[in-house]
Order: C-alpha cells, then structure tokens, then sequence
C-alpha cells in the first residue's frame, strides 16, 4: 500500500494547485483480489486496482465536489476546476462550518504486507483445502476468499484512507484486508461460516471449512416446526446482522434524534434495554482497529452508547455538534454532510459461556447460525424482518437434536435486547464485535420449503 | 482505444489464453441531492478503466486496472491469465462456452436531451422547487430530492474477432416527503421509493416527463395523513399491488430466480441459489394462465436495454412466463452451453470496467392483461390496495418473501374506504403467482427501474427494468410485520 508519505505528497499538491477559499482533498481504494469457488471449482477469479481522488473546494459559502481516478496533473487540475465550479453553481449553505483544523490523530494502523500482497496460487491452494474436504465428504463448496489493501468496499466504495485540507489538517490509514466465505451444500442443508482480519495469517480456513462443513452435515434431513415464538440461541453472526439496524435506522444517530425519526428521540439517560447490554463503539478495539478518523477528518472517540441497558449518548457530525455546542464525535459522513452520524465499529460486551454453553441450557429453543436478507419494517420500532439460513437447528434438553427448515422473523432488535437471558464472549461477526445472545420469544412469523 | 484493446488481445493469447476479452470503459457520473431547501450535494465523478477476462486452461481470470497505458494493458493481460491457471488449480472440468459469431458494430442509447448539457442551477432549481412545496405542508419534517445521471462508453474487443462501440445513457429521479408523528415516522416517495426515484436509460426528458412539481403537494398531504392512518389489518385479504410494487415483486420473486448462474450454484454462497431447477423447465406451472413474463433488452429506454452484453452477445427478447408455464432463464454463454441452448441469451453485465460480467436481468416484465384499475376495485369485496415499497426480503432460493408498502388503501365491497399505513405481504412464489387473477391494461403499464440491484462477490450494483401493471391476488397473508 502507499506510504503515508505518498499520499501527502498527492494531496499537497491538490492543495496547492487550489486556489479556492478553502480546498479538501481525500484519497481511497486500493487494491482487491477475490478468489470465488462454487460446485467445488474455482469460477471467478479476479483483481483490481483503483483509486479515488475526491476534491471539495469552498468559495464564500458555496461548496463544490468532484472526483477522478486518474492522478497525473493534468487530472488533478481537472477535478479541481470541476469542483469550483459545481461549488460557484451551488447555493450557499449559512450553517457551513469552515474545515476543520490539524488535529492529531492516533495511529491505528491495521497492515500486513503479506496479506497485501497475497497471490492467485495463494488463494487457490487456500480454497483447496475447502473445496477437498468437502469433495471427499460427497459435499459441495461454495464461497470466496479475499485479500487486498486500502479501502475498496463490498460494491467497490472508495471511502478515503488519506484527507488532506486547506488548513494543514492530515491523516492517513493504512489497512489489509484478507476476508474468507464458505457454504458447504448437502443435500437438503448448507452450512455457513464467514470471517475477515487484516492479517490473512489470523484466518485458519481448514478449520473454518471444517465448522460449515458440520453444519451442513448436522443440519440434514430438516425438521419443520411451526412458526411462533421460541427461545433462540443467535450465533455472533446472527446477533450482528440484527444488532446493524439500530446503526442502519440512525439510532445513534444525533442528527436524527433532531429530527425526531430515530427510536433514541428524547431518550438519552433513559432506560431502554435489559440490565445486561453494553454497547460501545471503539475504532481502536483490537479486532476492529478501523480508520481512526471520519469522513469529516475528524479523530474518532470510544463513545459509551449504551451502559447496563441506560442509552447514554449519541454519535456527532460537526454540524450537529456545532448546535448543540458539544464536540463532533468523529462518526460523520463525508461533508457536505446532511446526514449526520453513524457509530459502526460497535463492540456489545458479552458473557464468559461459549454457545455450547447457551445450547446446554436450553430445554427447547432454536440455534440460528445467520440471518439473511434482512430489511427494516419499521424506522422508530427498529422492526427487521428475514430468513434464517445456512444451519438452523432444533434444540431440545440441551442438545441440538436436527436440523430445521428455515424461518422468516419479524422481530424488533430494540425488543430482543431487552430479552437476552445470556451471551457467550464477544468476538468479530459481520464487521462489529458482538457476542452470541440466548434471546427468549423471538417471533418466527413463516416457514420456507426448505 | 482499438491498439490497446488488440495488445490486450494479443498479449494474452501469447501468455496462453484461448480465449480473451477487454472492454476499455469511460464513465461520467452526475448525483444531485438536496434536503430541507439545502442543497445535500453536488458530485461529480470521471472513472476510467479496463478490464480484461481470460481462459486459460480451461478456468477463467480476470484482471483490471485504472491505468489505461501500453503498458499496464500488457501487464494486466498477463495477470489475468496467470490468475486463470491459478483457477486451474481447482477445478473439476474445463468450462466451456456457447458459440457467437464475431460482431463488429456501434450502439448508442436514444435520448432527446443529454442531460449533462443541462444547467446545473437549471436541476437544482428544480428539486429545491420541489422541497419548497413538499415543507409547505405542515407535518412534513423532511424533504429530500434526487437526480443522477450516468454516461458509459464502452469499446469491447474479444479475440474472436467481435469490435463493439456501445455508450449507455442513464437517467433518475426521485423525492420523498418524510412526516414525523408521536413515536412515528411515514415516508412517502415519488415517482417510487429506493433511494434513486425512477431511473430509465434516457436523457434529461425523463425529468420533464414525470411532473414533478406537479405530484409535490399530494405526496407530502399523504405522508402527513399516513401518521394518523389505522394499521394495516392481518389476515387473509385480496390485495391488489401497484405497478410500482409489483415491479419489484416480479423482480425479486421471478427476475433473480432465473438467473441460470443462480440456478446452478455460482451464487451459493451469497445471493443464494433458485428454486426455478433445470428439470423445471417447461414444466412448472409458476404462475396462473393469464401470467406472461418476458424478458427483453429491446424495449425502449428500459435499464435493461443496451445493443450488446458484456460478452458482445448481440440483445434479444423472450418469453421466461407464457400462459403461466416457466420457459426460459436469463442465460451467458457459459451457461447457455451447460445446460445444452445453443446460443447465449445476452444477460452478461458488469458493473464498471473492473468487475467481470455476471448475468443480469435485463427488463423482465408482467405483460399487461385486460382490466381498469377501476373496475378491478370495484371487482373486490375485501382487499387492500398497496403502493410502492418501503421494505422487501425474500429467501435464498426466493420461495418465501415479505414486501411492506409506504401506502395502502382498503377495499371493501368494491370500494376504496380508508387509508392504511404499515402494509405488508407474504407468500411463497409459486403460490402467489398462481392466485394471480387479474392484471390491469396497457394503460396502466409502466416500465419501473430498479437502480441498485445487488449481487456478486465481489458485488456488482445493475439497474434493471421491470415493467407492471396493477395486478390482484387471492387470499395473501397480510400484516405479518408487526407482532404482539
């Protein structure tokens, strides 16, 4: 990846190329490569390289952006001009805040050259061992393996990982990424298992093949039960893809609560979960070590969301920050930012059981690896509806007794966090670190065909 | 641009490709938003780059990059195929792909007014316009508004001799008033929810088309009078779909589902697989016999309509649903060929020059069938009437689904009676679309786009087009979001 004296060498010379009132510079992307496998062959295999060059530049109080992903002179020249003149078109914003000034931010790093500079042979030979031990199985592996730099997202996002400014404000990160999937097939059930580190060293694959390969096998021949309202045992995947939309609906969200849309509208200092959740958000905890800074360039803070059930605080874009005459947390979108904030490296402290733990002592509940397609019903309720997918089991007397056929749920994440009866440890699922949670009267509203 | 691409070509064939595409791309980007009489932002984005897809023993590579110098299209061929033989490595049997003779050809989208041309205080005027009548409203806390526009020049060369020039106009639009009530907010969206408005491939006339200024006022007078509508029933109703929601039904519930790489395991461990198997094929009765499904890349100004795919397979037009029957699937060359069709269905899309193609929907569309909406009402003794989404999921083999809707209207004794909010449906596709039995004229047909279609690993957005209108179907469950 590019040293951090790289990119300031590219974004000073924005900054000095600019002659607007004020000019921002931001640098993302990098570098991805992907490795996917299905029916036990390797059939996608591809690379990519690109950067993104976004320039915002400030006259008066009209503000313009633009982006290119060519850095030669003659673009940066380009990008610039474009972004004075979408700014000298624009109207002027009266609550614009100048940009913000230098302001030290930690070092949280999170990059591992080997992991950077992984091979296709590597990636193949990783995926073959996937793909072996469920061929010999008379199973079917599907999945990815992924390692990179930068910051190229899911869809090909190109959030910064340098900013510069016209007032001498700099930071950089610098991260790889190495991120492994895999679904082994039966014949009437799947299992999953999914993880990512930036160190691809961290990810044991044989062993993670070997976990959904177990499900897949555990799950077979599934039962089906009728919808209703069970006791569940969500694994941290499942408790991650539910815990995300109390951050997708702005929950946490400062701006929103303003505007009166969030479920934390007029409830900080209030009483909304059960004694047992803690829910913080922490760049700097060591299984995110995140960007250390926000789209706004402003450093991120440890913010303490919720403790022992009490909300008691939001997250602040500068604007809103600005308002409310406290200080921007360092979880804004990139300005102009109408938006707000969003708290996503949240880390939910857990229990000390292990989810055996939690399935032995269950008498009757259902055991959910992840959820799927999940989409929001309701904004203020923090309603989610979705599949259950990729092992879902019967619990009965403290064992997993069969597979079931999987459900729909329609179910409120503010509800279920005040009926966690207990949590294993916490660890990384989905991209926040959360804990598995034994939840009681969770709704199952359908019943798929398989 | 053609040297690069042959170097590209012929470096990969020397590396040992049998077979090797590039497609060399120029992308322009316009996004406007404004919010509460802001303007929210004003970006504009150049992106160019290439991509260059091999095989090479039997297994396909692909690389990219956004240099596009001598240089770096001899280093990236290379790559790609070493990244191919990498593949090699694990796999079961060499793939192979259905014949296409070469095509040598340039294609361009129609449109009337480049919208690039337009002003840019000429748009923004406009949508502040918009917010100014949306806030008048009282009730209404938000108003947003959006337009983007994309321009895509794509040249696609392949070593069989194909030479394709294709530039891809795409336009959107859309608003929403956002009304904030005791513990309750309700949105309503114009011309349709999902964040982008509509979209069709056309230019700035799409804008004028839709009578924007013209819909502000009713839009907000609905979000506000959605706070303090009753809650939707559950139940077993009738429920007749808007054309704007059954779009998205059709999509999820039929358009993915016949995707063949879907159907035989490529998107496994993602968007999942599909119920609609090969030995279904001709045999299914997916849906009641008045449900024609087509899927057409020929329609004019659809998402889905382009000259070429991403393969330089030329577009095509064909039944996927005839007389409630399944009969056909979206297909690439490579699936095409395994599962015995001769020549590939052109669906092969990517997103960007640094993504490889997958197959896409193209505009798969309900054909219009007989009824006025009227008398269609007037036709139903218990039903909701539901219109444009606000929540949609559905299984990995897309059996089970749930939509919720922004507006609903009861029915009752064919008449329209009370408002409703918080309308949602569930059902497993076939049976849904078996209960089918009445869909609205020609007249009320229009061909939606649904901008940000997601799939892949790496993921791929696509804008498709689905064409709808108002349809009923018998005894759905309804009111399944909101347990006690």
């Amino acid at each position: 990846m590019w040293s951090s004296e790289e990119c300031r060498r590219i974004l000073d010379e924005v900054i000095r190329l600019s002659d607007a009132d004020e000019t921002e510079a931001y640098l993302g992307g990098g570098h991805s490569a992907l490795t996917r496998f299905a029916n036990n062959s390797i059939h996608q295999n591809v690379e990519e390289m690109n950067v993104s060059l976004t320039v915002r530049t400030v006259l008066g109080k009209r503000a313009g952006r633009a982006s290119t992903n060519k850095l030669d002179h003659d673009s940066l020249v380009r990008v610039i001009e474009d972004a004075k003149a979408i700014a000298r078109v624009s109207e002027p914003d009266a609550g614009m805040l100048p940009v913000p000034g230098p302001a030290a931010t930690e070092n949280n790093d999170a990059y591992v050259e080997e992991t950077a500079s992984t091979t296709a042979e590597q990636r193949a030979a990783e995926v073959g061992k996937i793909v072996s031990r469920a061929e010999t199985r008379g199973l079917t592996a599907a999945g990815k393996y992924l390692t990179g730099w930068g910051s190229l997202g899911e869809y090909g996002e190109k959030p910064a990982f340098a900013l510069a400014n016209s007032r001498g404000h700099f930071a950089c990160y610098r991260c790889s990424r190495a991120e492994v999937g895999a679904t082994i097939i039966a014949k009437d059930s799947s299992g999953w298992v999914g993880t990512n580190h930036h160190d691809a060293r961290r990810l044991d694959i044989a062993r993670l093949g070997d976990i959904a390969t177990w499900k897949a096998e555990a799950s077979a021949n599934p039962r089906e039960v009728p919808p209703g309202a069970y006791t569940v045992i969500l694994e941290p995947e499942a408790v991650a893809n539910l815990l995300w939309f109390l951050v997708w609906t702005d929950g946490f969200n400062a701006l929103a609560a303003d505007e009166e849309r969030c479920f934390a509208t007029g409830k900080v200092g209030q009483k909304l979960f059960g004694e047992n959740i803690t829910i913080e958000d922490d760049a700097f905890h060591p299984l995110h070590m995140s960007r250390p800074w926000d789209g706004e360039g402003v450093p991120k803070k440890k913010i303490a969301l919720v403790e022992n059930g009490v909300l008691k605080s939001l997250v602040y874009d500068r604007r809103t920050a600005a308002k409310h005459g406290v200080e921007p947390t360092g979880h804004g979108f990139p300005a102009p930012n109408l938006m707000g904030a969003w708290p996503t490296e949240l880390v939910v402290h857990g229990g000390s059981q292990s989810v055996e733990d939690l399935v032995r002592s269950t008498e009757r509940g259902i055991l959910v690896t992840r959820f799927w397609y999940n989409r929001t019903v309701d904004p203020m309720k923090c309603i989610v509806t979705g599949m259950t997918r990729d092992g879902t089991f019967l619990v009965e007397g403290g064992k997993i007794v069969s597979g079931l056929k999987n459900f729909r749920f329609n179910e409120s994440a503010l509800e279920m966090l005040n009926k966690v009866e207990a949590m294993s440890a916490p660890e990384r699922a989905d991209s926040i670190v959360v804990p598995a949670m034994k939840v009681r009267d969770f709704h199952f509203t359908s019943v798929t065909r398989f | 641009m053609k040297d690069l691409a042959m170097l590209a070509l012929d470096t990969a064939r020397q590396r040992g490709a049998l077979y090797a595409d590039i497609r060399i791309l120029r992308i322009r980007d316009e996004q406007l938003r404004t919010k509460n009489g802001q303007v929210a932002g004003v970006d504009r984005t150049e992106d160019m780059g290439f991509g260059i897809r091999v095989v090479a023993d039997g297994a396909w590579g692909f690389s990219s990059s956004q240099k596009v110098t001598k240089e770096e299209i001899a280093r990236v061929a290379a790559e790609a195929v070493k990244i191919a033989k990498a593949s090699a490595r694990v796999q079961r049997r060499p793939m192979e792909i259905a014949p296409e003779p070469p095509h040598v050809d340039r294609w361009s989208t129609p449109f009337e007014v480049d919208p690039f041309a337009v002003p840019l205080d000429e748009k923004i005027g406009l949508l502040l316009e918009v917010d100014a009548v949306l806030r008048s409203v009282s009730g209404v806390k938000i108003a947003e508004g959006s337009m983007a526009f994309n321009r895509e020049i794509q040249d696609f060369a392949s070593t069989e001799g194909s030479y394709i020039e294709q530039t891809i106009l795409r336009s959107s639009v859309g608003y929403s008033a956002t009304a904030v009530g005791k513990s309750d907010v309700q949105v309503r969206s114009y011309p349709t929810s999902g964040g982008a408005g509509q979209t069709m491939n056309k230019g700035y006339e799409l804008i004028r088309e839709w009578k924007l200024k013209e819909n502000a006022k009713r839009i907000a007078e609905e979000a506000v009078a959605l706070l303090t509508a009753d809650q939707c029933p559950s139940g077993q109703k009738d429920i007749i779909l808007a054309g704007d929601q059954l779009a998205l039904q059709v999509h999820e519930s039929c358009g993915h589902p016949i995707e063949l790489d879907r159907v035989l395991g490529s998107e496994a461990n993602y968007a999942g697989t599909s119920f609609l198997t090969v030995e279904k094929l001709r045999k299914l009765q997916y849906g009641s016999p008045i449900v024609h499904i087509v899927a057409d890349s020929l329609s004019p100004a659809g998402c889905g309509t382009f000259g070429y795919d991403d393969e330089g397979v030329p577009a095509q037009r064909w039944d996927i649903v005839k007389d409630g029957l399944f009969v056909g699937y979206l297909t690439s060359r490579e699936t095409a060929a395994a599962i015995g069709e001769k020549r590939s269905r052109a669906t092969m899309r990517a997103d960007g020059w640094n993504r490889t193609p997958i197959i896409r929907m193209n505009n798969v569309s309900l054909m219009p069938g007989t009824w006025k909406l009227d008398d269609l009402i007037a036709d139903t003794e218990d039903g909701i009437y539901m219109e444009t989404n606000r929540s949609w999921s559905i299984d990995q083999l897309r059996y089970n689904f749930q939509f919720g809707t922004e507006l609903g209207w009861e029915i009752k004794n064919g008449k329209r009676t009370r408002m409703l909010k918080n309308c949602t449906y569930q059902g497993i596709t076939p049976e849904f679309w078996n209960a089918c039995d009445a869909i609205c004229d020609d007249k009320h047909w229009v061909l939606w786009g649904t901008a940000n279609c997601g799939k892949g690993e790496p993921g791929q957005i696509a804008a498709t087009g689905h064409g709808a209108a108002p349809a009923r179907f018998r005894k759905v469950k309804v009111g399944v979001g909101y347990v006690e």
